[in-house]
């Protein structure tokens, strides 16, 4: 108990303090977050969107296998980014190792399942609905796939925000391909990890609090830009 | 309300002719082989009892379904042929409108035939009695007002052919006024109006020429002055008689 009634002080003093170390960690965890977010919507939703729309062959097993790898072990994809973009593995000449550009790539692969899988799922319900008015006003297929994903825009918001709630939360593939190096690939989750070992119990919850906040925060956001697009 | 039907495209020349057309589902057949031909202009209704095959048969002809055998052409052409299917405008049952506003809804088809106008979109919602709601979000229209802002945007294609799936089901009869009026707007502007309804005294103000459907084949297609006063076929007969023939309430609907 004494834990967590630290926690809450401490937590509240680093926000208070303005404490640079916690910022520099706060904006790069959400730098990296929402990057691989963005990145992950600008494929994961046009491929979600084609899955539910388009019939071509292996379409069942291509759904399958997306479908599966929103479980991908975090730990599991960042031990396969290691391999290859360490400098004996196929990508290495990149010299990623170690860089927020490789914990964006990490984040980026984690989540673009989810949001393919939950898009294609949205638009597959709606393109029931949908199918025969737009066959009937003669809409080419690449429109008709523009104009359901503007229509569920609403719901969309929401696989966006999973996606972003799975790579701010996300510590497995970061630590592996990141190595929480001090002022360079420490993010929030990370620096949990490191207090937590180090027996730092109250500060490690303090930055889960934080963590927890600038959450609410954005879904808060998001909520709303969802109640004015959602008609 | 005014006239805003665009004067449909008078190089496309009707009749519609339909050759040994059959529809089957899993083996079922729920269209047998028939043969109809259809007048380029005026108000064509089809009527029938449920699981007639009347839908079923609209969106042959429309295109949104493929027959298993059988020819439909207009003006000689397959309905296949992309030419063709954009000459066509359909309104279903339930109006699928876009999750945008009442004007947003016009504004795609027309900028879909590349013939974006703020005029020709402010006409089409005047005619339709929706001018004043042109910012509102479609789908939070009534019933009636959602089916005539979707005849609207049909319209809006400019279709030398307009195919109606029961628009006045479940709607009051003010409602129901007002969608007969764009149809009939529709039809002095010489569109072509192939129309489905269960509604008899609707047929009766409308039609010009009824489809009698009964078991997936056409029972009967004559005027409506001739199809009202002495139906030829004896099921036109007993529909008419009883509106809605009791022992085929339990054949499977695919209306």
């Amino acid at each position: 108990m004494t834990d967590f009634s630290q926690a809450f002080g401490v937590a509240f003093q680093l926000l208070i303090r303005g404490d640079d170390a916690l910022y520099e960690i706060i904006f790069l965890s959400l730098r990296v977050s929402l990057t691989a977010t963005l990145i992950a919507c600008v494929i994961g939703l046009p491929l979600g969107a084609a899955l539910a729309t388009l019939s071509f062959r292996g379409k069942w097993l291509l759904t399958v296998v997306t479908n599966t790898l929103m479980g991908m072990p975090p730990v599991v994809l960042g031990l396969i980014l290691y391999m290859a973009l360490s400098n004996a593995g196929p990508f290495g000449w990149l010299q990623l190792l170690y860089t927020p550009g490789a914990m964006i790539l990490a984040q980026t692969l984690l989540i673009i399942p989810i949001v393919t899988a939950l898009t294609r799922q949205i638009i597959d319900d709606n393109w029931l609905d949908y199918r025969e008015q737009l066959h009937s006003l003669c809409v080419p297929r690449f429109a008709a796939i523009q104009t359901l994903l503007w229509d569920t825009r609403a719901s969309l918001l929401t696989v966006a925000m999973a996606g972003f709630a799975r790579a701010i939360s996300e510590v497995g593939a970061v630590i592996v391909v990141g190595g929480n190096i001090n002022h360079l690939t420490r993010v929030m989750t990370t620096a949990i990890a490191l207090e937590t070992s180090k027996g730092e119990l109250a500060l490690a919850l303090a930055l889960g609090m934080v963590l927890l906040l600038i959450s609410l925060m954005i879904n808060a956001s998001v909520l709303s830009a969802k109640g004015h697009t959602s008609r | 309300m005014n006239t805003t039907a665009t004067p449909a495209r008078r190089n496309v020349q009707l009749p519609l002719q339909v050759r040994a057309l059959s529809y089957q589902v899993q083996g079922r057949q729920l269209l047998s082989p028939l043969n109809l031909s259809i007048d380029s202009t005026g108000i064509s209704i089809m009527l029938g009892p449920n699981g007639a095959g009347k839908s079923l048969l609209l969106r042959l002809l429309h295109g949104l379904l493929k027959p298993d055998s059988g020819s439909i052409l207009w003006n000689q052409q397959s309905i296949g042929e992309l030419s063709v299917r954009m000459q066509q405008s359909m309104v279903f049952q339930k109006p699928v409108l876009l999750r945008r506003s009442v004007a947003a809804n016009i504004d795609y088809v027309l900028k879909l035939r590349n013939k974006a106008s703020t005029q020709r979109r402010d006409e089409l919602l005047h005619s339709a009695g929706l001018a004043d709601k042109s910012a509102q979000p479609a789908r939070s229209l009534s019933g009636g007002e959602q089916q005539r802002l979707a005849i609207a945007r049909a319209l809006a294609t400019s279709p030398a052919v307009l195919f109606l799936d029961e628009p006045t089901a479940s709607l009051d009869p003010e409602a129901t006024s007002h969608i007969e009026h764009q149809v009939h707007q529709a039809a002095r502007a010489g569109i072509k109006v192939i129309m489905v309804t269960h509604d008899l005294s609707q047929a009766r103000r409308l039609a010009h020429d009824v489809i009698f459907m009964s078991y997936g084949t056409i029972a009967e297609h004559s005027s409506a002055g001739l199809f009202f006063s002495n139906p030829a076929s004896v099921a036109g007969k007993t529909w008419l008689s009883s509106y809605l023939q009791p022992s085929q309430t339990n054949s499977p609907s695919h209306d």
